[in-house]
């Protein structure tokens, strides 16, 4: 496995975010969905080392994540946070360019090989367009490809997106899935998703209930499909339409 | 208004020459120039030894304050923090306070003697702003929160201020002639201070650009930061001490200067908005043109009596804010 988590326990204060978590993730995409509260973004934070957990560890190619240097770390895992947290006068470009910052580190320049990951990474998510604008100039769905866009400027073999569609119209979700589907083909993508359907488009998920692991397994597997209908109270169903799996709302 | 970084370092060059024109030209009897009358020599000597370095003496002062504001802004990503809103320019100011208390006759000490004395009063004044920041910090858990943050630096600053009070009534002969300069003075800004303020401006200066760029990755969060590899405790404590030593340094020979450290990176930021290693020195730039300014006007405005200048900056940068926050209410709510 690339990126292990191996018993992890986290938590907050008294309350335990994540519960023994035991699961892996190699080349390809997972999804990692759940009800509100679950423990996904903990889970990704405690897996990008944001958070120390009270148990367990992270492995990253069977090394503890812990022995990493900070930039040796930075350089292999690329992190996304859920709400795009990102203020100040910086424009576009420069946000992207930060993403860079483990390969120079804080005293370089940046070089030719730099300047082409951040002009792919903007072209992949289409936000080269706006490069010399304001972040806080920009629309939420506009800050979240720029976002997205630093985060695979980092070229790291394993990202992390917590939310990565947020605020994006259908258009751009449906270019964002075609882009983790693409990026997963030699890297380990996983992502948090709260649209179900959005995260049936991953070849794994991960199904979180109060912070233990409900089920994982291939997203068209019908064992995974009745542990998330479980999870979420029975409010969904999920179905197969035109080859697709798609999750509808229960509403009667 | 957005100028380019070159058009924004014009600018700042050229106002900056003139006021120290102005500054070598303004006098206790208002402007004077050598064809008025006055003795070479001690016209030479009037400018020499107390116009000139007044003047850079307080230009670097206002820098100082001008990059430990941007600092602080960009550390605690917080538009409204400040050295003075954070508790840490009272903090300084509560140390020197009490250097000078407690050794009441320093300054009829012999000139070699006193040279120690200033470097315990520079020192004290750095640990001084180191510990108001602290506190304020503690007090508000954290930068996270504008509010709590704002009260905390105030109730920090009232408290020590108050402290500092205490000391100047139990000890008045060795403070009544430095009342002036606990309200913002730079009119005892002679050479021997600038022998510090400006090393202390270059090196805090040069450390804080070669860091920018962790200011830059705070602007993502903590979180964001730290996933770029960052080892963000000693680099933010790398950046704590520039902002109490800039800090210290200013309030050391200067008092409390306010609102130059709040008011100077955002004109900056609003005429050339980027990265922080541009923000940082413009605010440095801006930060001295503006005390400079308010140097000059302090001096000639009610001539031969002088303002302190510490109140001038108070009415002016206090003003300036106001005027944005009605503005900037009326735009509904734009950007400080």
């Amino acid at each position: 496995m690339r990126l292990a988590a191996q018993g992890l326990t986290v938590r907050h204060g008294r309350h335990e975010a994540l519960r023994d978590v035991r699961v892996g993730f190699d080349t390809g995409w997972t999804a990692v969905v759940g009800p509100n509260g679950a423990g996904k973004s903990t889970l990704l934070r405690a897996l990008a080392g944001l958070c120390a957990p009270h148990a367990g560890q992270v492995l990253l190619d069977g090394r503890p994540l812990v022995e990493l240097t900070p930039r040796e770390r930075g350089r292999r895992l690329a992190w996304l946070a859920q709400h795009g947290d990102a203020a100040g006068d910086l424009t576009a470009r420069d946000v992207v360019a930060l993403g860079r910052l483990p390969h120079t580190g804080l005293f370089s320049t940046p070089g030719l090989a730099d300047e082409a990951a951040i002009d792919e990474a903007m072209q992949a998510t289409g936000c080269a367009a706006w490069a010399g604008r304001r972040l806080a100039s920009l629309s939420g769905g506009e800050r979240q490809r720029v976002l997205l866009a630093r985060a695979l400027a980092v070229q790291a073999p394993v990202v992390l997106l917590d939310e990565p569609t947020t605020h994006l119209d259908p258009p751009q979700q449906v270019a964002v899935v075609r882009l983790l589907r693409e990026l997963s083909r030699d890297r380990s993508v996983v992502t948090v998703l709260h649209d179900l359907p959005l995260a049936l488009q991953a070849q794994r998920l991960l199904v979180l209930d109060q912070g233990r692991v409900a089920a994982e397994g291939a997203s068209g597997d019908p064992a995974v499909h009745r542990a998330l209908q479980t999870v979420f109270g029975d409010a969904l169903q999920i179905r197969q339409l035109e080859g697709t799996w798609v999750a509808v709302p229960r509403v009667d | 208004m957005n100028l380019s970084r070159t058009g924004l370092a014009w600018a700042l060059a050229l106002v900056t020459l003139f006021l120290f024109g102005a500054g070598l030209a303004a006098g206790s009897d208002g402007w004077s120039w050598p064809s008025h009358g006055v003795d070479d020599r001690a016209w030479a000597a009037i400018v020499g030894q107390i116009r000139a370095p007044r003047t850079l003496g307080a230009w670097a002062v206002g820098a100082l304050l001008g990059l430990a504001g941007a600092v602080a802004q960009g550390l605690f990503r917080n538009p409204l923090a400040d050295p003075y809103l954070l508790g840490s320019a009272a903090g300084a100011s509560l140390a020197v306070v009490a250097v000078l208390a407690l050794g009441a006759g320093a300054w009829a000490l012999p000139v070699a003697m006193a040279r120690w004395a200033e470097v315990g009063l520079v020192v004290a004044a750095f640990l001084g702003a180191l510990g108001g920041l602290a506190l304020t910090l503690l007090l508000a858990r954290g930068a996270a929160s504008t509010p709590r943050l704002l009260l905390s630096g105030v109730v920090v600053g009232v408290m020590l201020t108050a402290v500092s009070d205490l000391l100047t009534l139990a000890s008045p002969d060795a403070l009544r002639g430095r009342q002036g300069f606990l309200l913002g003075h730079t009119g005892y800004l002679g050479w021997d201070a600038v022998a510090w303020l400006l090393p202390g401006l270059l090196l805090t200066a040069a450390v804080a650009w070669r860091l920018s760029r962790v200011l830059d990755a705070l602007a993502l969060g903590e979180d964001g930061a730290l996933s770029l590899g960052l080892d963000l405790p000693r680099l933010r404590a790398a950046l704590v001490a520039v902002l109490a030593l800039s800090t210290g340094l200013a309030v050391a020979h200067a008092g409390l200067v306010a609102f130059v450290g709040l008011v100077a990176p955002h004109l900056v930021r609003r005429a050339v908005p980027g990265r922080h290693g541009t923000v940082l020195l413009a605010s440095a730039a801006m930060g001295g043109v503006l005390l400079l300014a308010a140097d000059v006007a302090a001096r000639t405005l009610l001539a031969p009596r002088e303002l302190p200048v510490g109140v001038l900056t108070a009415v002016l940068g206090g003003g300036y804010l106001l005027w944005r926050l009605g503005r900037d209410a009326q735009a509904g709510g734009a950007r400080p």
